[in-house]
């Protein structure tokens, strides 16, 4: 895919326009030369979802804007992360620009040093449009994006906040409140169980690996840390047993029977069908749940934060974003796509669908561009105040798969009558061998 | 057998010794084939050893261990765990089709109406998608909304977890790998039938033999060698199993239903620990050959003692 001659001529131009506004006096601060790169062909992968859609949708507007031609695929999340290993360790990539999970696969792909630096390009007044700013993206998007040098290697693109759903109509039916803590969300719960209806308290991850990741939201809010300073996993500490506890009594007393195989799909369906009253999970699945067609609580879902624990009250946070190959022939076009697609138009798109969340506050606090949201209020509240509360929902380690899977499955058995402290020591003399032996080579 | 295929064309040429020596003509027509062969299977398999032998982590410099990735795998209560769940479901899914294929297979050699037709309908399991057969039985396993506990509660039995506990799991991924392969013993059993000449039946029942004795002592005998074929193709099969076990519990709940093949799938693809997981390729591949080994051994004693009796 090499266009030298196009892209000699555009830079030739580029220099030209240049050179003549310096000498007219105009300020450095030039236009961005969105054409400079045009012809170019990019090939893009994406994980399967509604960021994916959002992009190819309007994938139109960018080659206008710029004359680049985008090639995109979306695959299924667990295949398009394979995927995109194996093609980026074989040093020969076959896309420019990679989407990524940051929480599962930030430090991997920097020690691959499999993403080329962005910070130059940001800089580049020629490359950047002025509003985007480092300062722009929220903590835990730069936290996620850089390196420890400091370096950009992606663009945050949208981020997962974990929030609390539930059936009002459940709530009132059972004179209920809607639950500010933990100890009052088991309270809750309990009375919103009703096996002999079929209607059950609390839903959420029990699969082994998934569950992680509400697992942690109740081990942040029990004041759970994931490393020391030296890097050693702090996860079966006793904030971990307590979270533990939470959540073998929640999963075993108060949801629905077989709640140990379920992912957030069949979550969801227990959720959507009216069976759960609660359900902690990302912010992203409001679409489904207010579609008439497959959902029977539409209108009937409340929104809120993830209620606080002893320790405190946090929203854990997942998110992913827009990496370009180290490998790419095409960087500066490339480059121009991933700020296209973190840009204010396409994030608010994303925010109004409910399809995900900006990283960017500029968008996210934008008065028209919150009035633009399809979602109820609540949920659109439920982001904003999760954003305030935002930290880390997994580990920055390297094994993270491992981790999610070995630290998983003991907690999935406390389901069918582990003791929570066994089964974490247990886990954990498995998992500390492999974080030690992949973080020091 | 195959050595004394090859060694007979070379004792043929030692018997006409005064015959002049020419390079053996089939040598260009070997050639294609050695080539696939050493292309496909040997060099990936040479290649898998020595990749279980480094530390060979995707995204990170490659170093050769010896066999560090072997010693790993007793102290790895994953694999170890593993390794019995991979057993117990391969004897479980091995014996079951064997029992209800070869009954089935009785029932279907009898002449009655519509026999053919309801062959065709039984045999239907097998040509289904594994992957899509897994995604049926999820939702039947379904612990609320699932046919088969409300069909337990039509006579009376309290709804079970199925697949989402740890102590039913493998018994019921048993149940669909039973009923998706099932019929593919019935029609190997059912093969083996058809070559049974009937006089021995005949002499059985003018001695007054019941259908029992009969089954007992003259079928079953008959039909052991078929059963056997149909057993190692089954126990191969059950070995390696994935598709199913993925795609309706990927291993869970916890690791309770993590056979070998799953746990090598997460430690090549998932944690692309590539050197580890070619020690478990290894060594998964050197249990199928015992296991077939056994099963071997197993028949080549059954025909001894089948000739033994028969003299």
């Amino acid at each position: 895919m090499k266009d030298n001659r196009i892209s000699r001529r555009a830079v030739l131009a580029g220099t030209a326009a240049a050179g003549a506004l310096s000498l007219t006096g105009m300020p450095a601060r030039a236009e961005v030369n969105w054409k400079k790169y045009a012809g170019t062909k990019l090939e893009v992968i994406l994980a399967k979802g509604p960021r994916g859609d959002n992009l190819q949708k309007n994938i139109k507007e960018f080659t206008e804007l710029t004359g680049i031609q985008v090639e995109s695929e979306q695959i299924p999340e667990q295949q398009q992360r394979q995927k995109c290993v194996i093609e980026l360790a074989s040093g020969k990539p076959s896309f420019d620009v990679v989407h990524l999970s940051y929480h599962v696969q930030k430090r991997q792909f920097e020690k691959g040093g499999w993403l080329a630096d962005m910070t130059p390009m940001m800089k580049d007044p020629a490359l950047t449009a002025p509003d985007l700013v480092e300062s722009d993206f929220s903590a835990a998007g730069l936290q996620y994006c850089k390196n420890d040098k400091g370096q950009m290697l992606s663009l945050p693109w949208s981020v997962d906040y974990f929030i609390l759903y539930y059936n009002k109509e459940l709530f009132q039916k059972k004179g209920v409140a809607v639950p500010k803590t933990f100890d009052e969300m088991v309270a809750a719960a309990e009375k919103l169980t009703d096996p002999k209806d079929g209607t059950f308290g609390f839903v959420g991850r029990g699969l082994r690996n998934a569950n992680m990741t509400l697992w942690t939201n109740f081990f942040l809010n029990y004041g759970g840390e994931f490393l020391d300073d030296k890097g050693n996993i702090l996860t079966d500490g006793p904030e971990a047993v307590a979270a533990t506890k939470l959540y073998q009594t929640l999963l075993t007393k108060v949801a629905p029977p077989g709640v140990a195989g379920f992912n957030w799909m069949e979550s969801m369906a227990s959720f959507t069908q009216g069976r759960s009253a609660m359900w902690i999970d990302g912010v992203g699945w409001a679409p489904p749940l207010e579609d008439p067609a497959a959902s029977r609580v539409v209108g009937k879902v409340g929104y809120t934060v993830v209620p606080a624990g002893p320790k405190g009250q946090y929203s854990a946070t997942y998110g992913d974003g827009l990496g370009i190959a180290a490998a790419s022939k095409n960087k500066e076009a490339a480059y121009l796509l991933c700020q296209w697609a973190v840009s204010k138009k396409q994030g608010a798109r994303l925010l109004q669908a409910g399809g995900g969340v900006p990283f960017r506050n500029s968008i996210l606090n934008d008065p028209e561009v919150q009035a633009g949201v399809k979602m109820p209020k609540e949920w659109l509240q439920s982001v904003i105040d999760s954003a305030k509360i935002s930290k880390l929902g997994l580990p920055v380690i390297i094994p993270v798969a491992e981790f999610r899977d070995l630290v998983g499955a003991g907690i999935t058995s406390t389901l069918s009558g582990g003791d929570p402290a066994t089964e974490l020591k247990k886990a954990h003399e498995q998992f500390r061998p492999i974080l030690e032996r992949s973080e020091k080579a | 057998m195959s050595v004394v295929t090859q060694t007979s064309p070379a004792a043929a040429q030692d018997a006409a010794p005064e015959r002049e020596w020419r390079p053996p003509s089939y040598w260009p027509f070997v050639i294609p084939a050695l080539v696939v062969v050493l292309a496909v299977i040997i060099f990936p398999w040479l290649f898998t050893i020595w990749m279980s032998l480094n530390e060979w982590k995707v995204g990170s410099p490659t170093t050769f261990v010896g066999l560090a990735n072997y010693l790993r795998l007793p102290n790895d209560p994953r694999f170890v765990e593993a390794v019995g769940h991979t057993l117990s479901y391969t004897v479980l899914s091995v014996v079951l089709p064997l029992i209800l294929g070869t009954l089935s297979a009785v029932v279907f050699h009898q002449k009655f109406a519509a026999r053919g037709f309801l062959r065709g309908v039984f045999i239907m399991p097998m040509m289904a998608t594994p992957v899509a057969i897994a995604l049926v039985w999820t939702m039947m396993f379904h612990p609320q909304l699932g046919v088969l506990n409300y069909l337990l509660s039509l006579v009376g039995i309290p709804p079970q977890l199925w697949v989402f506990n740890p102590n039913t799991v493998i018994p019921s991924l048993v149940l669909v790998e039973t009923w998706q392969w099932t019929p593919l013993v019935m029609l190997i059993v059912l093969g083996g039938l058809a070559a049974i000449p009937t006089e021995p039946y005949e002499s059985a029942q003018i001695d007054g033999a019941t259908f029992w004795q009969m089954f007992r002592f003259i079928t079953l005998p008959l039909i052991m060698p078929f059963l056997f074929i149909a057993g190692m193709i089954r126990m191969i099969d059950a070995v390696k199993s994935f598709d199913i076990i993925f795609a309706i519990t990927q291993g869970g709940p916890g690791s309770a239903s993590e056979t070998i093949n799953v746990y090598l799938y997460s430690v090549a693809f998932v944690y692309y620990d590539l050197g580890y997981g070619s020690a478990i390729a290894v060594v998964f591949f050197l249990l199928i050959v015992a296991l077939a080994a056994l099963m071997l051994y197993a028949r080549k004693r059954m025909l001894w003692t089948e000739i033994a009796s028969g003299a």
